[in-house]
């Protein structure tokens, strides 16, 4: 007898993805499914990707999709949520779309304390659009406009949103996570289950950084790639929660 | 028949308020009215005005080129509306707080002591509504009575006792524009 | 309210919004129209499923706006000039989206941060499509305290009927002004048609998606056709004007919103001194109202255009005349507002002898 022990899931369309191999986005798409699945919303829960390389997250994601411009995820999801309190709305926004184009929009969207959950894709770069310097990009490291690594003199150092987000009072749940070992995807997905379950508790703003692998404009294996996020990335953004105030809810 | 009348003096002196109770008691009468605010950092700056427009038929332009009359309560505000009144018009001059003499020929100017009239019923906040008063009482523009229940209804959901005093600065303002000059 | 309240055209606009159906409202304040952002405070506040929201930019309004249009809402929001440069994101992509919203611009001089005067400066802004892309948008001119009211009844309407956002573009003195005005009753929103479009949660339906992207070239033309095809629809149905004296006119002014009131007054005095003069004022500016303008020009009269900026609105004349009528131009940029005697003076210089 053979029994199914991996298969896609059901909220997961049936459709080739367009990432690169090795890409985390691939995997976090998975988790998040797997947690609509899990947390029985699907038909309740609506989703606004970005711009960046999740904006055919549509094609993937089989539940209603909202798009929203480069960065203005927090700013759709808000008009979203208030008319519909009692749907699921999330964003799914990468670290140039939240940290960077749409600062502005996440930061009070998060400090209004919207009743909606975020999954926030650090891979250190504009993958989109060819690779060039994220506010996420570390000290020293190579993009397309920072050829000869990030100057700290010249283009500022890796922002922490989520270490920021993390002081305002209208957040509730934040976390950091990797998608580099089975181990790390486990607890990434214990996290954004968390934190679509805060939503659905109608506590507040949650958030789910997820450090992501970007092989293409990394210029490394998608083995190496997980092994510079455990090596070095997680020394600027360390993995962990960040913010939990679930519980004084 | 239509009538253009400018407000103007400094921000604190009740000239939009003047401007809106005429506009809102010929309203009551059933005329076509705008009423034209000066607004934002030109209020801020010390001067207001507002222009009111009060006619039987649809009213074109809110703008007043040349008005009919003009209110004013401090010299730059007379200074500057002498020169724009039409030929004919009428200009009343709160003579309190202005010391000097229009110099057209062609207009007729009327100067009221409103501070000292509104200190002798009691309280200088009834100056603007001496002015009104007198005004009617002047141009027919609207009644006596129409200006006295117009400022009643914008006014009596705020204070009863300013509603009194008004009531008696417009009649005061009236009888001194008439019998007293 | 069947009985006239004197009310200032902020105003009007957020109480017309109210009994249109709009339970939505973004903003950020910008003199002169704060007084509109503040009146839908109070009055979203009162709706049971009424939501007001200031906006940490004008960016963010709009958005928001998106995001509750998706979700089905009667939605608004309004600026003044430099707030609305910052929307013009919003809306292409409300365009690009098809998705009903009411934007109200209460123009002031410009560019840059200019002043708070009255201005009509951005004309073209409002009628080209400020944002990217190959869109049109409805554009209502209204020129008293009554037609704000109207129009902004209508605007909900044209939105929802044709999905795509519809500016109210008014100046900081109609914005200002007061004038009596009597409302229409409340719109029962339960009787519109249902909006099959919406996303609210799959349940019960398939999943729907409200996305602009269309990478595929030939798709995105389709979608280009479509609005294309949707914007001659709107030309051929909503084209309004006010004609005011022009079967005999030898000039006739052309002038929309406070400009026009101002004319109209020039034009009674120089029909009082025997000059054949006429106004004719656009109350859409997109779809511009080029049959009124054709029909005008059939006889025979000489124009005068009156704008309160340096030459915008005249194109859309010589575009809809095509060369049939002389066109003359006077402007007046950056808030000066002109008086009746100075158009008199116009009528006077271009009158044909
Ligand atoms: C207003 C605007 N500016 C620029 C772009 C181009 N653009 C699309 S995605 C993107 C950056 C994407 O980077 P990120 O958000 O980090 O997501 P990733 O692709 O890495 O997942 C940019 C600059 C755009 N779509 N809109
Ligand atoms: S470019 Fe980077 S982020 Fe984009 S799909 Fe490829 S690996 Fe993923």
């Amino acid at each position: 007898m053979t029994e199914t022990i991996f298969k896609r899931p059901k909220y997961l369309k049936d459709a080739v993805f367009h990432y690169c191999p090795g890409c985390g986005h691939g995997i976090t798409h998975r988790l998040v499914a797997e947690v609509i699945e899990e947390l029985d919303i699907a038909d309740r829960s609506i989703c606004v990707p970005p711009a960046g390389c999740a904006v055919l997250a549509y094609d993937y994601f089989d539940i209603d999709v909202g798009e929203a411009a480069h960065g203005r995820g927090a700013a759709v999801a808000t008009g979203l949520k208030r008319v519909l309190p009692d749907r699921i709305v999330f964003t799914y926004q990468g670290d140039g779309d939240m940290a960077a184009i749409g600062t502005a929009e996440t930061i009070h969207a998060a400090n209004r304390g919207e009743n909606i959950t975020t999954i926030f894709i650090n891979n250190g770069t504009y993958g989109m659009t060819g690779g060039q310097m994220a506010p996420t990009t570390l000290v020293g490291q190579k993009s397309t406009t920072t050829p000869g690594g990030r100057d700290t003199k010249r283009d500022g150092n890796p922002l922490r949103l989520s270490e920021m987000l993390a002081l305002l009072d209208g957040t509730i749940y934040i976390e950091r996570v990797s998608v580099t070992s089975p181990k790390n995807i486990r607890a990434a997905k214990k996290a954004i289950k968390k934190a679509f379950q805060i939503q659905m508790d109608r506590l507040g703003y949650s958030l789910v950084e997820v450090l992501s692998p970007c092989p293409t404009n990394w210029k490394m294996s998608p083995v190496d790639s997980c092994k510079w996020i455990d090596e070095y990335m997680t020394k600027t953004f360390p993995i962990g929660v960040i913010k939990d105030n679930s519980e004084n809810k | 028949m239509i009538t253009k009348t400018a407000f103007a003096g400094s921000g604190g002196q009740g000239v939009l308020s003047m401007g809106y109770i005429l506009a809102y008691a010929a309203m009551r009468d059933k005329k076509n009215v705008t009423y034209l605010p000066s607004y934002g950092a030109e209020v801020r700056g010390g001067t207001a005005n507002c222009t009111v427009c009060i006619s039987d038929e649809e009213i074109a332009s809110p703008v007043a080129s040349a008005p009919d009359y003009a209110i004013v309560l401090n010299k730059p505000s007379m200074l500057k509306y002498q020169g724009i009144i039409r030929k004919g018009g009428i200009m009343l001059v709160n003579s309190s707080l202005v010391d000097a003499k229009a110099e057209r020929e062609d207009i007729e100017v009327i100067y009221i002591p409103a501070n000292k009239l509104a200190l002798e019923l009691g309280s200088e906040r009834a100056v603007n509504m001496i002015m009104l008063g007198a005004f009617a009482a002047k141009t027919g523009v609207t009644s006596l009575e129409s200006l006295a229940g117009g400022m009643s209804d914008v006014l009596k959901s705020k204070s009863a006792g300013l509603v009194d005093l008004n009531k008696k600065g417009i009649e005061r303002g009236a009888e001194y524009a008439l019998h007293e000059r | 309210m069947t009985e006239k309240v004197l009310m200032s055209g902020n105003h009007v606009i957020g109480e017309a919004a109210v009994r249109a159906g709009c339970s939505f409202y973004a903003g950020y304040p910008i003199t002169p129209q704060n007084e509109l952002t503040e009146y839908m405070a109070g009055a979203m506040a009162k709706l049971d499923d009424g939501t007001f929201i200031q906006a940490e930019s004008e960016i963010a309004a709009i958005n928001m706006l998106i995001g509750a249009s998706m979700a089905g809402a009667r939605v608004m929001t309004s600026s003044s000039s430099p707030g609305i440069s910052l929307k013009q994101e919003g809306i292409s992509f409300l365009s690009a989206l098809e998705l009903p919203a009411v934007i109200v611009n209460c123009m002031r001089g410009g560019p840059g941060l200019g002043n708070i005067a009255p201005s009509q400066g951005d004309y073209f802004q409002a009628t080209r499509g400020g944002g990217h892309g190959d869109y049109r948008n409805i554009v209502l001119g209204p020129a008293s305290g009554q037609e704000i009211c109207d129009l902004v009844t209508k605007a909900f309407d044209y939105a929802d009927e044709y999905l795509t956002p519809v500016m109210i573009l008014l100046d900081g003195m109609m914005g200002q002004m007061m004038e009596p005005v009597v409302f229409p009753e409340y719109r029962d929103i339960s009787t519109l048609p249902e909006k099959t479009w919406k996303i609210d949660g799959a349940k019960g339906r398939p999943r729907r998606v409200i996305k602009s992207l269309l990478l595929d070239v030939n798709v995105e033309e389709a979608h280009n056709w479509k609005l294309v095809r949707r914007y001659e629809q709107i030309k051929d149905k909503i084209q309004m004007a006010e004609s005011y004296k022009t079967s005999d006119a030898k000039l006739t002014v052309i002038a929309y919103g406070i400009a026009a009131r101002i004319a109209k007054s020039a034009v009674d005095r120089a029909r009082e001194e025997g000059i054949k003069a006429g106004l004719l004022r656009p109350v859409t500016l997109w779809p511009f109202p080029e049959r009124s303008l054709r029909e005008a020009a059939s006889n025979n009269t000489e124009f005068l255009v009156y704008e309160m900026s340096t030459g915008q609105m005249i194109e859309d004349v010589r575009l809809s005349l095509n060369g049939s009528s002389r066109i003359h131009f006077h402007g007046r940029p950056g808030g000066p507002v002109s008086t009746p005697a100075d158009i008199y003076e116009q009528i006077k210089k271009y009158y044909p002898r």
